[in-house]
């Protein structure tokens, strides 16, 4: 695989498109051998990420997903072949060095204990040498990307975060330094799944943001469809059983290993692939903090509706109020936030947002942009027939293939 | 005539006089009579150990940082800690004194020796008990080895380090008694002459007011290393 990608990480944004700011990754002919095992852990695997997409390398325990994806960083060092980042081979880079310019998150963050989560996202920016105003106002920026507010975060040590919140610093440790290329070991393997969910959101909703180049590795092929631009789904020793999109693959697995990997189900995992923003939002009964309660119930009453969302200061929302709470003048002057508030990103997929409707009491999800801002909601019926509509394609899809 | 000593001094007259002559006193009137040289003695005492404890706590995190990444390495500095703990502390004194002149250094070298091995085997325990995915989170970020060792793991380990200090801290007070063996400083003076002499006046004062001496002193170090193990220890891994 001789192909040369001209990486567009120079060339200025043009349009709405946001700006790519990954640079893509080669693996050429690499290979690892331990001593004294006759098998290589990594066979002579032959792979292009491109710049500012997220690939998933997905495959059973033990296929060597993961070593392939050390020795991008040279946690471990391949035995023979050649790794580029951009148009640098670093195969023989100081390690160090290079490390400092590649994010690394690993399951369960990896944070160090007896920092505070300001010191643990100032790391590699200190091992770079920026002066302390520079790392100052870059935790600040990083806390307010991953939506944890810096004031009440940042002189936290880790273990006053709950699993997600740690996750969270974790991914913003990595970017603290702006790396190119983010490497990504199974980082939410050990959240409950709706942490889980919404750790995949935000992470859809920062690469929206950044455009970096994402290498992913998970055993999860739920989690790879709905996350991955591309996957490839390994074998034993890192051989290659398909490189594709996720539509492809599943439209189209190569062999009897990538089907099995799959596993049953295929038409509905479909709907993974349908994101929240590809259906049309409804509107909602919106009020803000501030505004004068009469006038939310006016016009939800206007609008037919019985519950107003209440958007914060920044227009996240913070929880949903029935009308008759609304009567109180002063219903609006402080409103708490809703730690448990049902919501999705534009991101996150239908079926993502099909189980947040089921537990919610509203039966509607609400949908939050950049940065958290209320864009609007999605309702059940909205659900069902984007449902409708993508089953009989992809049933045909999956007829013609077998 | 005017007597030689006032009226309401005679009391003071009557206790010189015993000591002169050699009678018991009871153990508090011992205490306050040799006030100055006991707080004296203490002070070297004390002196002794911490100076003792500080080249312990840096040759046993050498030893420790050179040794804990291999295990083989590991097992053979924490054996060679068990069996020196065994050595008999008399008899070290004793073979030290043939070698080297100088009390005060034979002191300072005996008990840095048994200082040593109880750090060295917390620091061992405390390094390799950090959490390897934290180490290779570090590494991954691109902090060097020596940087991992310094800003990740001592930190880490450091509540089980401070806690090797204070078991070295303890068991150095009592050892350094043994110093005024090889005319080293401090409070084993009293305890030796008391016990040299049993019988004689004064004698079981002497041995007692050595051996509370210690254990007080060693209480007070055992409480200011506690608080410096706190003040040292960041607040996200305290317990």
């Amino acid at each position: 695989m001789s192909e040369t990608d001209v990486t567009n990480a120079d060339l200025p944004a043009d349009g709405p498109e946001p700006q790519v700011h990954g640079q893509r990754i080669l693996l050429d002919g690499v290979t690892k051998r331990y001593p004294g095992q006759k098998a290589p852990a990594v066979d002579d695997i032959t792979l292009e990420i491109p710049a500012g997409e997220i690939v998933m390398l997905v495959g059973p325990s033990g296929c060597g997903k993961t070593t392939t994806l050390k020795m991008i960083n040279r946690l471990i060092e391949p035995s023979e072949g050649r790794i580029l980042i951009g148009d640098e081979d670093v195969t023989h880079k100081d390690p160090d060095e290079l490390r400092r310019h590649v994010g690394y998150v690993i399951q369960g963050a990896g944070l160090f204990p007896h920092l505070t989560v300001a010191k643990n996202i100032a790391l590699v920016p200190r091992l770079l040498g920026w002066d302390k105003a520079r790392i100052e106002a870059r935790v600040t920026e990083m806390l307010e990307l991953v939506n944890l507010e810096p004031d009440q975060y940042a002189s936290r040590y880790p273990r006053e975060l709950s699993g997600g919140q740690q996750q969270r610093v974790g991914v913003a440790r990595a970017l603290a330094a702006d790396p190119p290329v983010l490497l990504m070991d199974e980082p939410f393997g050990a959240v409950d799944p709706i942490t889980r969910q919404r750790l995949q959101d935000e992470l859809l909703r920062l690469q929206e943001e950044l455009r970096k180049t994402i290498v992913f590795v998970t055993h999860d092929f739920d989690e790879a469809v709905k996350l991955g631009d591309r996957i490839a789904i390994l074998q034993v020793g890192s051989a290659i059983a398909q490189y594709d999109t996720p539509e492809a693959i599943l439209a189209n697995p190569a062999n009897e290993f990538v089907e099995g990997f799959i596993g049953h189900g295929a038409a509905l995992k479909q709907l993974t692939l349908t994101r929240v923003r590809d259906v049309d939002l409804h509107e909602a009964a919106v009020a803000r903090v501030g505004d004068d309660p009469a006038q939310a119930v006016a016009a939800a009453e206007e609008l037919g509706r019985e519950h107003v969302i209440v958007l914060d200061g920044a227009g996240r929302p913070l929880r949903w109020l029935p009308l008759r709470a609304l009567r109180r003048p002063d219903a609006l002057t402080r409103v708490a936030r809703d730690e448990n508030l049902e919501s999705v990103s534009l991101a996150s997929t239908l079926n993502d947002a099909l189980d947040e409707m089921l537990t919610s009491s509203h039966g509607v999800v609400v949908v939050t942009g950049r940065r958290g801002r209320y864009e609007g909601v999605v309702r059940i019926e909205t659900v069902m027939e984007a449902m409708q509509g993508l089953q009989s394609p992809a049933h045909e899809a999956g007829r013609v293939t077998r | 005539m005017t007597p030689a000593f006032p009226v309401h001094r005679q009391g003071e007259k009557f206790r010189y006089w015993v000591i002169a002559q050699g009678a018991s006193v009871s153990l508090w009137e011992f205490v306050q009579d040799r006030w100055s040289l006991l707080w004296f003695q203490g002070y070297q005492h004390v002196s002794l150990v911490i100076q003792s404890l500080i080249v312990a706590t840096l040759l046993a995190l050498v030893l420790a940082c050179l040794s804990y990444r291999s295990s083989r390495v590991t097992s053979v500095a924490l054996s060679a800690s068990s069996v020196g703990l065994t050595f008999p502390s008399f008899a070290l004194f004793g073979l030290l004194i043939a070698f080297i002149p100088n009390g005060v250094t034979v002191s300072v070298v005996a008990l840095a020796f048994y200082g040593t091995l109880p750090i060295l085997r917390n620091a061992v325990v405390g390094l390799a008990r950090v959490d390897p995915g934290l180490v290779e989170s570090a590494r991954g970020m691109g902090m060097s080895r020596t940087a991992t060792l310094l800003r990740l793991e001592i930190p880490l380990a450091w509540p089980v380090i401070i806690t090797g200090i204070r078991i070295s801290a303890q068991m150095l007070m009592g050892i350094a008694a043994i110093a005024a063996y090889a005319s080293g400083p401090g409070l084993g003076s009293f305890i030796f002459s008391g016990l040299s002499r049993i019988g004689g006046a004064n004698a079981t004062n002497s041995a007692w007011a050595g051996t509370l001496a210690i254990v007080v002193l060693a209480v007070l170090l055992d409480l200011v290393l506690n608080l410096l193990g706190r003040l040292t220890t960041s607040r996200g891994i305290r317990v």
